[in-house]
């Protein structure tokens, strides 16, 4: 029984791979948002620097790079959830009552959809990565092999417990939901404050404070945080602003988003407890 | 595990008392009964009924309100997983997956039951020859035809030889060959030994394959039997008549000794008689005469299982709405026989 989840996650990677408009879609709109976005926003602001006075010896990083980040942390949050969408469509086609009449413990449920939402965005991580590295972007300059490996897995924990943590709080939603729409209205009025009020596109010291608030104690910001150190470094300028990150901060940011999953973890254990599927 | 109870006249599901309410209807109002170990148990009612928030219960996908329920010798409230281990569900509309293939169907069901591996292996083949889906491995669910569907389901119900197995109207939509092919699988499965919990819409279905029936309807339960207890209890035979009074005809004729219920229809009227009605007839057709009645359609025949329905729940399945020509009515009452 321990390993029930792997049963659901089995399933849902199937689902994932069969539905293929699906996977084409997940799998290019990441790497669209980086080419169009990103290069229009880059050669913009680079544009705008290109005066600005540097320190000797500083790693100077440009937009795309900096934003390149944001846009992993970006694909990851809307990935995320939106992914609960799979137990709405359960639900509605009566798969669910399948699984919830079994057995299985419902907690396994939620670990299974949400360890295949972790796969899904490791999967657009990488590709973002490699395909922000064709068009330019700065990812691990300088970096030798084995940092750049450690870079990765750095990248990908950060973006896997973040992951976690959206989609239980997707699947929380989705199983209390009766529509689609629901579910979607929901996740648009989530994605907006939680997107912009971090460091996604631009630092956010500028921030008025109450927004300032907000945006640091914003989990997107503690993954962008960890994404920018493991795949640019912990100093480096970009727009014009010194970021320097002490392995301190990581470590605090990484408990930060553990904190965070836990507590949707919680709250989608209490929704499924909760659930009629009838 | 639990102490259980064994033998073969042991119930194996228990109601008792059973009330559930949405809101301010009373969908469930009070229901008891047993299912024994072994038996074909058919719950019959119309639409609207109680069946599916009865079934849910059982099957521990809704929680209880009000009494006593339990399956396999467990409570559906308490030990709920252990319930959940001990029965097997068809559900009454399609649940499965269009994008997986009949075999992984029957693999992740297995898996979640946490079936080992090897026995899975030996079930999903036994059962593909069971079902005749052997061909169909590879195929997936959204290119099977319904009633290929429907032996994939009941396939998937059997997967972890449940104790009881609850099919939700099982061959609805199917065509007249597969139904029967369908039943023969349910009695099979029946004889090795698992406990069928039946609803179906069919009453030939139900008289064909239960050992006992329950009618609800109103979210109470009605009456219990067997089904040919059911039919005895409208007679031995079912007359049938259109007079040119039916008013007259039917004060004239509840007197007799032999009618024991009377029934009006639209353009008729139902005698339900306690003897054999090829001798009852002609005494009704004389009584009928010497009052000057004359009678234009007289129909005897057994007392089906419609019959004991539509008496039951006062809904006739298949009758037309009113107004419609007499004709139609009578084509109805001889489709029925």
């Amino acid at each position: 029984m321990t390993l029930g989840f792997t049963t659901i996650y089995w399933r849902d990677m199937i689902r994932f791979v069969r539905f293929k408009t699906l996977l084409i879609s997940s799998l290019l709109q990441p790497a669209l948002w980086l080419a169009f976005f990103g290069i229009a926003m880059s050669s913009s602001f680079d544009k705008l620097m290109a005066g600005m006075p540097v320190p000797p010896g500083m790693h100077v990083v440009g937009y795309l790079t900096f934003m390149g980040a944001g846009i992993i942390a970006m694909t990851t949050l809307f990935t995320s959830l939106f992914g609960g969408i799979v137990i709405l469509f359960d639900k509605n086609w009566g798969l669910m009552r399948e699984i919830l009449a079994s057995p299985m413990n419902r907690n396994h449920i939620i670990f299974g959809i949400g360890l295949s939402g972790v796969t899904k965005s490791c999967i657009q991580a990488i590709i973002i990565m490699v395909f922000g590295i064709l068009i330019g972007a700065a990812f691990f300059a300088g970096f030798t092999p084995l940092e750049i490996i450690f870079g990765i897995i750095g990248i990908l924990a950060f973006v896997g417990i973040f992951a976690l943590g959206f989609l239980f709080l997707s699947a929380a939603i989705a199983i209390s939901m009766e529509s689609p729409e629901g579910l979607q209205g929901i996740t648009t009025l989530l994605t907006m404050p939680i997107f912009f009020a971090s460091n996604a596109l631009y630092p956010i010291d500028a921030f008025p404070e109450f927004l300032k608030i907000l945006s640091v104690y914003n989990p997107m910001t503690l993954l962008i945080t960890g994404i920018r150190y493991f795949a640019i470094g912990p100093d480096f300028i970009a727009l014009g602003k010194h970021y320097q990150y002490t392995q301190s901060d990581i470590l605090l940011s990484y408990l930060g988003l553990m904190v965070f999953a836990g507590l949707m973890f919680v709250l989608a254990w209490w929704r499924f407890k909760k659930a009629v599927v009838t | 595990m639990s102490e259980q109870v064994h033998g073969n006249d042991q119930a194996i599901i228990s109601v008792e008392n059973l009330e559930h309410s949405y809101g301010e209807f009373k969908a469930v109002d009070g229901i008891s009964f047993t299912v024994k170990k072994g038996e074909i148990f058919s719950f019959l009612g119309p639409n609207g009924a109680g069946k599916s928030t009865v079934i849910n219960i059982l099957i521990t996908l809704l929680a209880k309100q009000k009494g006593n329920a339990s399956v396999a010798g467990y409570d559906v409230t308490n030990d709920a997983q252990k319930v959940r281990e001990s029965i097997g569900i068809v559900f009454q509309d399609i649940t499965l997956d269009r994008d997986m293939t009949v075999w992984e169907i029957l693999e992740f069901h297995g898996r979640l039951y946490n079936m080992p591996r090897e026995e899975r292996k030996k079930r999903i083949d036994e059962l593909l020859t069971l079902v005749q889906l052997d061909a169909k491995k590879d195929e997936r669910t959204k290119n099977l035809s319904g009633g290929m569907k429907r032996r994939l389901e009941i396939a998937r119900g059997l997967m972890t030889r449940p104790k009881v197995l609850f099919l939700d109207e099982p061959t609805i939509g199917l065509d007249p060959q597969t139904r029967m092919r369908m039943w023969e699988y349910i009695k099979g499965v029946n004889n090795e030994g698992t406990t069928i919990f039946l609803t179906t819409h069919y009453m030939d279905e139900a008289d064909q394959l239960s050992d006992r029936i329950s009618i609800i309807d109103q979210g109470k339960i009605i009456i219990s039997g067997t089904s040919w207890q059911l039919k005895n209890t409208l007679g031995r035979d079912i007359i049938y008549l259109e007079t040119s009074n039916n008013d007259a005809a039917v004060r004239l004729l509840q007197d007799l000794p032999s009618v024991h219920n009377v029934k009006t229809k639209t353009k008729g009227f139902v005698l339900m008689v306690t003897e054999d009605g090829t001798k009852v007839l002609p005494v009704i057709i004389d009584t009928l005469r010497n009052a000057g009645i004359d009678s234009t359609t007289i129909n005897l025949k057994k007392p089906s299982m419609d019959d004991v329905f539509v008496f039951y729940t006062g809904k006739d399945l298949r009758d037309e709405p009113a107004g419609k020509p007499v004709v139609i009515l009578k084509k109805t009452w001889r489709a029925m026989r």
